[in-house]
């Protein structure tokens, strides 16, 4: 049993400890450890990838428990993706705090950053659903003291409607849990995936129950129609940064909508038949299309990407709900290019902020913001990558989507909606980007003399308007580079992608590993030779379903 | 028993959800903490109700109330009490730089230009 893969989790949060107890006045050294520990977990996570990508399913148990007793950490293709993800934005952003000075514009910043990326990796990372609950409540509580960074009676008021909402949210998502315990006796995943097809075709209420409710608690965390009004305030009221890492937030509740709703309630399970063309398919499209409106609609410039979060959420969500591995590739494609793409955006927002005179963000005539060929030309790319127009990665993504859903019965729907909310989305940023860099003649007003912007607080307001540091454009530069790399190994990547959703929907080794690996001895022997041969086993059971998983996806193709 | 139970439960949910519509802090903040007073029992309840049952093997016993359900009530109270301390201060901070306690969007905080002026310009003291 190999101890790389709980290594993102533990690593942030010894970070987090050390940062918060030890470096409390020592703002270079809490830098310098929040950004070492993110690239730590980058590489981590690098290497977690290469060891996965041929289709190994990395198994720790926590205290060397047995699976269905104990906790386990489970890292296949899917969730490493995600993690590699995470540790990736995580690095730009905590660049993008650091050169911007937002990090120290309030208290424990880079605490709190540590924190709520152990918890957005253990959300990826855990194999019992319980235990993602328990992520999911450590990543919440990090974001909530993210979100009112540096404070402001605004700031403040917005968080109170997150707070609540996601307390709700949680309440619900217990729920849910409780219902799963009762009807089956478990709570471990890959136990769940057994058990669940075992319960008997006349007791489904209970569980079905439960499906849904944990459907809605993952649309909550995904911000699908019904239930994305916390998110517009929210990420748009949210320092910079933070935004920008929420951005991966959405994609964990479509990580566990793409997780449960393949292992524990596969498609082809007859009691949840009808939930996702009834129910997913439908809001998605809804979410699409009410998330571009809200680009179009948008009377600021940060109201505009969050409403654009919202749409792309639609985007990747009607692509999971179309349910084949060719669906689910497609948005796990997306779901990179978006997540890359609305950071960036987020944090131009913010260049913007600061550089234009008043530090207005309305689309109203303010004079041209300095630097205004970089940050316009920036701008320009990460929303031709969002609207999905060619040739950045939201096209690609786009375009798989829609090839994705050819097969559908509700082909016309979803092709409908898709390019009449792309059009949509094109016009809004076209109008704000041509608004705020374009028109930007203020009568009387010199670029020189611009005041100086009235940031969040009046302590970091020696930042010059005209010329800002270059490490914030470093790191959205940065972002923006990854989004060309992954449209242009769109290829590769792809053919990755449609792995890990073969690896999917063959469920089979991934419960074999986690409930086949031996853990712990109860009995009294000799210690040093069981933990040889429980290795041994525990590696061979890997392999084994290596090779199993290998052999599926040969079939597939 | 399972009567008292679930009544616990339902009227827990049921005064929980109407205070968290009332769209004050403080009836929000007291309706969020009886929901999860409601879900604790309900997780309780998820292991089958046993009384006067041990939860841990023994020799010579037969019948066991389930452990499990007692250690997640036992994580979810503190995470909801964690939770309850977090709504608490963060309502307190909106109250006392607002000096109003609706947790819905007023017309005008929502406005954006004031939102602009008081978003931007809310500098702490």
């Amino acid at each position: 049993m190999t101890h790389w893969i709980v290594l993102p989790v533990i690593l942030p949060a010894m970070m987090a400890a050390i940062i918060v107890l030890v470096l409390r006045g020592h703002p270079l050294l809490q830098r310098v450890f929040s950004l070492a520990g993110a690239v730590a977990v980058l590489a981590v996570a690098a290497g977690l990838a290469w060891e996965t990508a041929d289709g190994t399913i990395l198994l720790y148990q926590l205290g060397n428990w047995a699976a269905p007793f104990g906790i386990v950490l489970v890292g296949d293709r899917l969730s490493i993706l995600f993690v590699l993800l995470t540790a990736l934005l995580a690095v730009f952003v905590a660049l993008y705090a650091i050169g911007s000075g937002w990090d120290m514009r309030g208290r424990h910043f880079h605490a709190l950053f540590q924190f709520q990326l152990m918890g957005i990796v253990g959300a990826f990372l855990t194999g019992d659903a319980f235990n993602l609950f328990v992520f999911f409540e450590v990543l919440l509580i990090a974001s909530y003291g993210l979100m009112i960074h540096s404070g402001g009676s605004r700031r403040f008021r917005v968080g109170v409607q997150y707070v609540v909402f996601n307390l709700l949210g949680s309440t619900l998502f217990l729920f849910a849990l409780g219902t799963i315990y009762a009807e089956t006796g478990t709570l471990n995943m890959a136990d769940l995936a057994q058990r669940v097809a075992e319960v008997p075709a006349e007791h489904t209420a209970g569980i079905r129950a439960a499906a849904v409710m944990l459907l809605m608690v993952f649309a909550v965390k995904a911000a699908i129609l019904p239930l994305h009004f916390w998110l517009p305030a929210a990420y748009s009221t949210a320092p910079a940064p933070v935004a920008a890492l929420f951005a991966i937030m959405t994609k964990v509740g479509a990580y566990a909508i793409i997780r449960v709703y393949t292992l524990i309630f596969p498609p082809d399970l007859a009691i949840t038949q009808g939930l996702f063309d009834t129910w997913l398919l439908p809001a998605a499209l809804l979410t699409l299309a009410v998330g571009m409106a809200g680009v179009l609609g948008a009377r600021r410039l940060d109201r505009l990407v969050a409403f654009a979060v919202i749409g792309s959420m639609g985007m990747l969500m009607s692509a999971v709900a179309v349910f084949t591995p060719q669906g689910i590739a497609a948005a796990l494609y997306y779901a990179i290019h978006s997540t890359l793409a609305t950071a960036t955006l987020f944090l131009l927002v913010d260049v913007v902020r600061a550089r234009r005179a008043g530090g207005s963000l309305g689309f109203d005539p303010a004079p041209p913001i300095a630097g205004g060929a970089l940050v316009a030309g920036m701008f320009f790319a990460a929303a031709i990558a969002m609207a999905g127009l060619p040739p950045l990665s939201g096209f690609i993504g786009k375009l798989l989507i829609l090839d994705a859903a050819l097969a559908d019965p509700r082909i016309a729907w979803v092709w409908a909606v898709i390019l009449g909310s792309s059009l949509i989305a094109v016009v809004g940023f076209a109008r704000a980007g041509s608004t705020i860099f374009w028109k930007a003649h203020a009568p009387g007003t010199a670029p020189a003399d611009a005041p100086p912007p009235a940031t969040q607080d009046a302590g970091e307001s020696t930042t010059p308007p005209q010329a800002g540091p270059a490490l914030p454009m470093v790191a959205i530069g940065g972002l923006l580079a990854i989004l060309v790399a992954v449209t242009v190994f769109a290829g590769p990547l792809q053919r990755h992608l449609a792995a890990t959703a073969a690896q999917l929907f063959a469920p089979q080794p991934y419960i074999s590993v986690v409930l086949g690996t031996p853990g712990k001895a109860i009995d009294k022997g000799d210690h040093g030779n069981k933990a040889e041969t429980d290795k041994a086993q525990g590696d061979k059971a890997q392999g084994d379903a290596a090779q199993a998983d290998q052999h599926t996806a040969g079939e597939e193709h | 028993m399972e009567l008292l139970v679930a009544s616990a439960v339902g009227v827990l949910t049921a005064a929980g959800v109407y205070l968290v519509l009332r769209l004050r802090t403080f009836p929000v903040i007291v309706g969020t903490a009886l929901l999860s007073y409601a879900v604790n029992i309900f997780l309780f309840a998820s292991g089958r109700l046993q009384i006067d049952q041990p939860p841990i093997l023994q020799d010579g016993v037969t019948a066991y109330s389930d452990p499990l359900p007692q250690a997640l009530v036992l994580t979810a109270i503190v995470i909801a009490f964690g939770m309850t301390a977090v709504v608490v201060v963060v309502a307190l901070g909106a109250y006392l730089s607002s000096q109003d306690d609706h947790i819905d969007d007023r017309p005008g905080p929502d406005d954006p230009d004031a939102a602009e002026a008081e978003g931007q310009g809310g500098a702490r003291p």
